[in-house]
């Protein structure tokens, strides 16, 4: 930025149409020469005009290239000079420059005004970045230079963020009508920024200032309290989604197939592995970005392939007693956790984001939506609709259900039930692979990862309805909402527990879950 | 009387009790307090402690037999009961350190630290030894009660019950991580220096310590025995195979079912409650879920439905265990693994069924 800035101004000056551009002389000279108040002054004058090239110039002075020869300013920078008003080239420099030095106060002042200048770029992000971070906070000075850009600016989000700057810096000039103005127009914003402003005002001597403030502070506070509660909203969503995502496998193996699969966890960790390491072949490529490309198909093969040798050397022999499927499968889940331990050690591995992931849409009143989350949410529906489209469009599909209801008649009518039953469980722990793959974009990756989800994705998957994809979703929703609700009353830890003692009453009142499947069996 | 005495075991069995008996109560305090250190013959202070541990997990697995290989019930709660009891004699012990603690205060010293200025409602005559026992199997206990009687008049079982005692225990576990709950924190409780007076670390307490333990062993052993050889665990036992049927014979269930879980509960408590002092130290890890897990695997070792069995299972997988923290570290959990695998798949009654086959 700086080396191109100057660019600009050796560009200007090798045309050979003298002078090259044309600079408010009392205002450099003041910059130069001035006091420490004309100094400051002076930089809004330059930039007033919205000319780059005072821009430049600023940019010199803070770097320290200004030098003065007598009267003459000049910019010298690598050998080559340039008269600081008109722009031309000054071929042999003068003997006896003084170097023109900016304090801090000055520097931090031409950093200010500089942001502030970038409110004029062509550049839309530029213009925006430039907007948000006066909005922060800004010297009142930039005022003059906040209504130009005002005037010019076409875009309604940016509009509305430099009316709200120029309102807050009206706030801090003395004339009372100004003051009620920005006041007012202060109410009809959703910063937290205004909120600080008009609570400040709130306090205000005159009275019809503090009035004017207390009114427009009502309203605002009351926009404040929606967005917190769409942020809270979009927390629930989120924290669903993780929910369902780490559920929807263990719907397939413990719902239709009826295997307590306490490795479940282990399979996610294992997905989490498997895009670790996908991530550390990538990073030596220049296709970093798109590393979770193969990460997803590569998370899901390698779980659904332990999964599926699980099933034909352990699980397939203990269908029917699900007791000691439930301890066997905990036996292998150890065996998982200290196999991962021995290979990976026992330390948490670091998974990178790549880049596009990181960052957010500032959706309104300070609420941001984090583009992780976003990107979960939507590979969480995507998993969903993948598996029902599965389930209910796909011979195999058919096959797992069929098998599922009757497994003596599908036997009969030529299903291979124990394939079905190692595709199905495969199918099962892959989905399970695909949660460690987004789980570890959000989280830490380390051994115990599965161990923190077994219990949460069980509470799912019961509480939802066992063989119920349908109850599942909404059982992962409803927890997730529960849980960021208590946790906004009463603290993480006491949610948690409160959700886990909810599913445990529920459990009790309607052992079958929200979604039952009708029969008439006596003993389910 | 002696009707009674043969239900519960054979001539041949009580000849065994008597000669574990004479071990626990003669033999081992013999060979550790008199004879001298350079002996062979010597228990040294750490064979004691761990074989007095070892029991206290037998016991443990006594009171899950009871309630799994007779009733067929899979409680992963027993991890909770166990270290509930553990806190409760923990309270006390805590108390009995009075000012002697690191800073000199009448409060335990987390409270201290925490900032409290005096004793919560939980800690109200912790310091009486009486009361401490009264927590121990009532805690346990009345926990137990509430939650089998919902979870079992709902027809809650199977795997169900499992999950959902699992999910009581990750709660509880939560619960006692938090400082604010009053007990301790992660920390938990340590530094224990007496016991109704004793100092605790001495090797006379210590040898105290380890033949209450053996008593309650052979104790809960007997009880259970009776149990089971008794109309009650009979029933225990039709509910088991069948519940259905059994309900429709006339018996409520529920209430049997009830019984013998909350009873096991209470077991446990006193195994966690002998099971503090000898070891020093009680922390909420002892109620991850992975410890209730555990628990079942002894059982499921020594072989279901035996309650020698489970004693068994306990002493060989906890042997193990101790066996390899010591030497390879890193395998003991592969090891753990292939015996859960193992005795699901080749072994479904337990060593206990290995060796009745072969007589």
């Amino acid at each position: 930025m700086k080396t191109l800035l100057f660019a600009l101004l050796l560009c200007a000056s090798a045309s050979p149409a003298a002078p090259a551009f044309a600079i408010d002389k009392t205002a450099v000279e003041k910059l130069a020469f001035g006091d420490a108040d004309e100094r400051s002054a002076s930089i809004a004058a330059l930039l007033a005009e919205g000319d780059p090239h005072a821009a430049a110039l600023l940019e010199a002075v803070s770097e320290g290239d200004m030098q003065s020869a007598g009267k003459r300013i000049l910019i010298v920078k690598g050998g080559q000079g340039i008269d600081a008003v008109t722009g031309e080239a000054v071929a042999p420099l003068p003997e006896g420059r003084e170097d023109v030095v900016a304090n801090n106060r000055l520097r931090r002042e031409i950093e200010g005004a500089l942001a502030a200048f970038k409110l004029l770029s062509p550049e839309r992000p530029t213009r925006l970045a430039a907007a948000k971070a006066l909005a922060g906070g800004a010297d009142a000075a930039m005022l003059p230079l906040v209504k130009k850009a005002l005037e010019k600016e076409t875009d309604s989000d940016i509009k509305l963020l430099l009316e709200l700057t120029a309102a807050s810096m009206e706030m801090h000039s003395g004339d009372k009508e100004t003051r009620l103005a920005a006041i007012q127009r202060l109410g009809e914003s959703n910063s937290p920024n205004s909120r600080t402003l008009l609570a400040q005002a709130a306090a205000d001597a005159d009275d019809d200032i503090r009035l004017a403030a207390q009114k427009s502070l009502r309203e605002v506070q009351g926009k404040l309290a929606w967005g917190e509660r769409a942020g809270l909203l979009f927390a629930g969503i989120s924290l669903g989604s993780i929910l369902l995502l780490t559920a929807l496998g263990l719907a397939i193996t413990y719902g239709l197939m009826g295997v307590i699969n306490m490795a479940h966890g282990e399979l996610i960790m294992i997905g989490a592995y498997a895009t670790y390491v996908v991530q550390i072949l990538f990073r030596k490529t220049n296709f970093f970005e798109w590393y979770l490309l193969l990460a997803v198909p590569v998370s899901f093969i390698v779980a659904a392939a332990v999964g599926m040798l699980l099933e034909r050397v352990v699980i397939r022999w203990l269908y029917g007693r699900p007791l000691e499927t439930l301890l066997a499968t905990w036996g292998i889940s150890l065996m998982l956790i200290q196999s991962v331990r021995t290979v990976f050690g026992a330390a948490n591995v670091q998974v990178e984001n790549p880049a596009f992931m990181s960052g957010g849409i500032h959706a309104f009143a300070g609420v941001v939506l984090p583009w992780s989350r976003l990107v979960i949410i939507a590979f969480a529906i995507a998993v969903l609709i993948s598996m029902w489209l599965l389930l209910t469009k796909t011979r195999l599909g058919l096959f797992v259900r069929g098998v599922t209801q009757n497994r003596a008649m599908a036997s009969c009518v030529g299903v291979p039930t124990g394939l079905v039953d190692m595709w199905a469980f495969g199918l099962g722990s892959g989905i399970a692979g695909l949660a460690g793959c987004a789980l570890s974009q959000i989280g830490n990756v380390g051994p115990d990862l599965g161990q923190g989800y077994i219990v949460d994705s069980f509470m799912v998957v019961v509480f939802g309805g066992v063989g119920q994809l349908a109850g599942t979703v909404y059982a992962a929703l409803t927890l997730g909402f529960a849980n960021k609700f208590l946790e906004e009353v009463s603290g993480a830890v006491i949610a948690k527990i409160m959700v886990l003692v909810f599913i445990i009453i529920f459990i009790q009142r309607r052992p079958q879950g929200l979604f039952a499947v009708k029969g008439r069996a006596v003993e389910a | 009387m002696s009707v009674v005495f043969g239900r519960i075991y054979t001539m041949r069995d009580w000849f065994f009790v008597g000669l574990a008996s004479l071990t626990v109560f003669v033999i081992v305090p013999i060979l550790s307090l008199v004879v001298s250190q350079d002996s062979t013959f010597h228990v040294s202070q750490y064979w004691v402690t761990l074989i007095g541990k070892i029991m206290c997990y037998a016991i443990v697995a006594i009171a899950m037999d009871l309630v799994w290989g007779y009733t067929g019930i899979l409680s992963l709660g027993h991890g909770l009961f166990f270290a509930l009891g553990g806190y409760a004699m923990g309270m006390y012990l805590m108390r009995q350190i009075g000012r002697e603690g690191q800073y000199q205060s009448d409060l335990p010293d987390f409270m201290v630290f925490l900032d409290w200025k005096e004793l919560p409602w939980q800690w109200w005559y912790t310091d009486q030894f009486w009361w401490a026992l009264l927590l121990v199997v009532l805690v346990p206990g009345l926990l137990a009660l509430v939650f089998g009687f919902f979870a079992f008049r709902s027809r809650v079982k199977g795997v169900y019950f499992s999950i959902i005692t699992q999910a009581l225990t990750f709660a509880a576990m939560l619960l006692f991580f938090r400082n604010a709950t009053g007990f301790g924190g992660n920390n938990g409780f340590t530094d224990f220096k007496s016991i109704l007076g004793l100092p605790i670390t001495t090797p006379e307490t210590r040898m105290i310590l380890f033949t209450l333990t053996g008593a309650a062993l052979i104790g809960t052993l007997l009880l259970g025995r009776w149990i089971v050889t008794s109309k009650f665990g009979r029933v225990l036992t039709a509910i088991r195979d069948a519940e259905t049927r059994v309900a429709f014979c006339g018996y409520n269930t529920v209430y049997y079912k009830l019984a013998i879980f909350v009873l096991s509960a209470m077991i446990c408590g006193i195994a966690g409650a002998l099971y503090v002092p000898q070891v020093g130290i009680i922390n909420p890890s002892e109620m991850s879920p992975a410890n209730s897990i555990e628990i079942a695997i002894w059982v499921a070792v020594g072989g279901r439905g035996t309650l020698s069995g489970a004693i068994l299972g306990a002493g060989l997988v906890n042997y193990a265990k101790s066996f390899f923290t010591q030497a390879f570290p890193e395998y003991w959990l592969y090891a753990l693994g292939l015996i859960f695998i193992f005795v699901t798949l080749f072994l479904p009654q337990g060593v206990m069924g290995l060796l009745r086959k072969n007589k």
